[in-house]
């Protein structure tokens, strides 16, 4: 009999050279293995020549040390951290109808880091940054207000 | 003095000391086929189709242990060399493949014969490069050699827009390798090399497993010092054969679905499992759960990602085997005594004796394809080099061939390629002149590279071909046996071709033959021509691979061959 092992969600940082390929690479090796990206998020670090790819996953231990493992091998991967001791943060964009209680709309945003960033036509835009899980509450509490649109950032990370 | 890019890959293959590229041109590569009509510094091997020129480099480098070269077109001069890339990268054989590529302006719009050739190499090759400018060329080609060789090694694909190779730029191959991200481990931890140690000092039962990394790293001169100091029993994968000759009385054989009843049974049964380099194939293990249930486990690996790959390691120790080996050497010396394990090989003796490798011959039937092998190595012995093909052949082969150094056996380990073994053997040819080089082969297999025929005989690179010939595809055909009710679908190849007048029409020699008598004097006839022969064997179409561990099956679960009365 197989045990069943539950799988881990994991945040994974990947330093890699700042080339062309090197997204292919990673993405590819995910692909091909049959490995879940949750989200995943690329920005050149600053005054260098790598960027931090962060990638969301999930998968049991032996198969989340195997990914760890085979980032490694890729050529232009020069660090993979994967620390339980990490600040995880995320962003999320939300439309809602002018319609809707802005007021209300804007304490539930202020509990979540955020705000109203934009008042337009018809709509307001509000912004909040907070950790992944509590996005996801976040986005069942604004669900009475009707959203029209949401859009995540995926997660980005850093060592505490 | 600027220089074309086409002529920067002529130098930087001299740079390299490269002295034979397998290769095929066309459009995309022609300005690269230019230069290498003007120089002299290497051969250019033409093979009759590119997978074939990859086989052939990979047949030079795993005799040489140098990297491989081969060259082809773009678009299906590349996709006809995939095959070759995911072998070279499953066997880690290290390996520079340059393609043509549509010129930069093109690519991207379906030009003809475009195809995005580092988009499909990029998941069977260690690296690759799609180079955009000629003043590139001397880092990735020099990179490439170096990811090639170093580390896990394996193949490196580089793909070159026509346009690059016309482009001038300066050429500067004096610059070191900067890979600030590429710095394969070489040192082993010395405090788990230690622990490792007191591991085996504490064992009863332990067991040396010899993988393909032992030839990898030029460690083979350590392995047997140190099997012969510690006379602890080995068993060997199918690609580390040979790393231990077949005299040495350490030897058990090889293990694995078709390994010997007594090193699957020394798998199973030890306490201690030293693995040197191998990779926990699925096809050695068998089933997981049931793998080495008593043994602690040290794995030695230059690639981290080997490690705790499917079993879990109590000892993993990451580094070049050559070097943590130098490292153990002297504690194998002062800690272990050859005294401590002689009942453990008592008990694996006495494994031996009840279930040897063993085959029946039928004098008054057709020949056994085990009898032609062994037949083969008790006339050539170390004489010979021995490529195979993919199937049941290549099976008995590894069985029964004796080898007596590592690098004597060449074949598709990992991939498993039908039509490897006769380009395979020509590169080893090329690599080893001194040596005859004899191809084990199949009826199905060798019509899968057969046009290599012409290379060969145009090149003067005699190699043999035994076609141990069953009118099947046996491998599979022996699976329809055993689990599926023996329906034999698409196995049957009784429709054949004359072998013997195929050989010949291409300007080498044939013979079928269906006696002992008849296959040695055909052997001999052969190797005094020294010509490129084939060697049509008729064998007894029933026969089957035993042992066998069923795919999944529990290592100590054999099928067994019937015990002779
Ligand atoms: C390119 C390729 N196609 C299919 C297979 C599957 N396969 C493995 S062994 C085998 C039969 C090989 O027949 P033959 O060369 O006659 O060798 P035999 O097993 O009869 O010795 C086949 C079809 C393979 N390994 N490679
Ligand atoms: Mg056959």
């Amino acid at each position: 009999m197989t045990e069943i092992i539950p799988d881990e969600k994991r945040v994974i940082s990947v330093v890699v050279v700042n080339e062309a390929s090197v997204l292919a690479r990673i993405a590819g090796l995910f692909a091909g293995r049959g490995y879940n990206i949750e989200s995943l998020t690329v920005a050149p670090i600053p005054e260098s020549k790598y960027s931090r790819i962060t990638i969301a996953t999930s998968g049991s231990k032996r198969v989340i040390e195997q990914i760890i493992k085979q980032l490694y091998k890729l050529i232009p991967v020069l660090k993979v951290i994967e620390h339980a001791q990490q600040v995880e943060k995320e962003m999320a964009l939300v439309k809602f109808p002018v319609g809707e209680s802005i007021a209300d709309i804007a304490a539930l945003c202020a509990a979540y880091n955020g705000k109203i960033v934009n008042v337009g036509q018809g709509v307001i835009i509000t912004m909040v940054a907070d950790e992944p899980q509590r996005i996801n509450y976040f986005l069942e509490a604004v669900k009475i207000f009707n959203p029209k649109e949401i859009v995540r950032s995926g997660v980005v990370a850093m060592e505490r | 003095m600027e220089i074309s890019g086409a002529r920067m890959v002529i130098e930087a293959l001299i740079a390299e000391n490269v002295d034979v590229v397998f290769g095929y041109p066309g459009g995309a590569i022609m300005n690269v086929y230019d230069e290498i009509y003007k120089q002299k510094s290497f051969q250019h091997i033409l093979t009759r189709h590119e997978q074939a020129a990859i086989h052939a480099a990979e047949g030079y480098s795993k005799t040489t242990g140098k990297v491989g070269v081969a060259m082809i077109t773009s678009g299906p001069g590349f996709t006809n060399a995939v095959t070759g890339l995911a072998d070279a990268y499953m066997d880690s054989v290290p390996m520079v493949v340059i393609s043509g590529q549509v010129a930069m302006s093109l690519i991207g719009t379906d030009a003809f014969q475009e195809i995005d050739a580092v988009g499909i190499s990029r998941s069977c090759t260690k690296h690759n490069y799609l180079v955009t400018h000629a003043s590139q060329l001397p880092r990735i080609l020099k990179e490439a050699f170096y990811i090639a060789a170093s580390g896990r090694p394996g193949p490196v694909h580089v793909d070159i827009p026509k346009d690059v190779t016309a482009q001038l730029a300066y050429f500067d191959y004096s610059q070191e390798v900067q890979l600030e991200t590429y710095k394969p481990t070489l040192k082993g931890n010395m405090r788990q090399i230690k622990k490792a140690i007191e591991a085996i000092a504490a064992a009863k039962k332990p067991l040396f497993y010899l993988g393909g990394g032992i030839k990898a790293s030029g460690a083979d001169a350590l392995v047997r010092r140190i099997v012969a100091q510690s006379q602890i029993p080995a068993v060997e994968t199918f690609n580390a054969r040979g790393t231990l000759s077949h005299e040495d009385p350490m030897l058990i054989s090889m293990v694995g679905m078709h390994g010997s009843y007594a090193a699957n049974m020394a798998m199973s049964e030890c306490d201690c499992m030293i693995a040197f380099g191998p990779r926990f194939d699925d096809r050695v293990t068998g089933k997981l759960s049931e793998f080495a249930k008593y043994a602690k486990i040290i794995h030695i690996d230059i690639d981290p990602s080997s490690i705790g790959k499917l079993v879990d390691v109590d000892f993993p120790i990451v580094g070049d085997l050559k070097s943590v080996l130098e490292d153990m050497e002297p504690l194998f010396a002062s800690t272990i005594a050859p005294s401590m394990y002689a009942s453990w090989r008592e008990t694996i003796k006495r494994f031996n004796d009840l279930h040897p490798l063993s085959y029946h011959d039928d004098p008054a039937g057709r020949l056994k394809p085990q009898w032609v092998i062994q037949r083969i190595g008790a006339l050539l012995g170390d004489k010979a080099n021995i490529s195979t093909d993919v199937g049941q052949h290549q099976m008995w082969t590894a069985q029964f061939y004796p080898f007596s150094r590592s690098r004597q056996f060449i074949s598709s380990g990992g991939l498993g390629t039908m039509g490897f073994g006769f380009p395979a053997a020509i590169g080893v040819k090329r690599a080893d002149p001194e040596r005859i080089s004899i191809n084990i082969t199949g009826d199905g297999s060798i019509l899968m590279n057969i046009q290599e025929l012409m290379t060969a005989v145009e090149y003067k690179l005699p190699v043999i071909n035994v076609i141990l010939n069953n009118n099947y595809l046996g491998m599979v055909r022996q699976w329809q046996t055993l689990f599926y009710e023996d329906r034999r679908s698409e196995t049957d190849l009784s429709m054949q071709p004359d072998f013997v007048m195929l050989a010949q029409s291409f300007g080498g020699i044939g013979y079928r033959v269906s006696t002992k008598a008849e296959f040695e004097a055909a052997l001999q006839d052969a190797i005094a021509k020294n010509v490129v022969a084939m060697i049509d064997v008729v064998i007894d179409r029933e026969e089957i691979v035993l042992p066998m561990v069923p795919a999944g099956g529990s290592l100590f679960n054999m099928m067994l061959a019937k015990k002779e009365k």
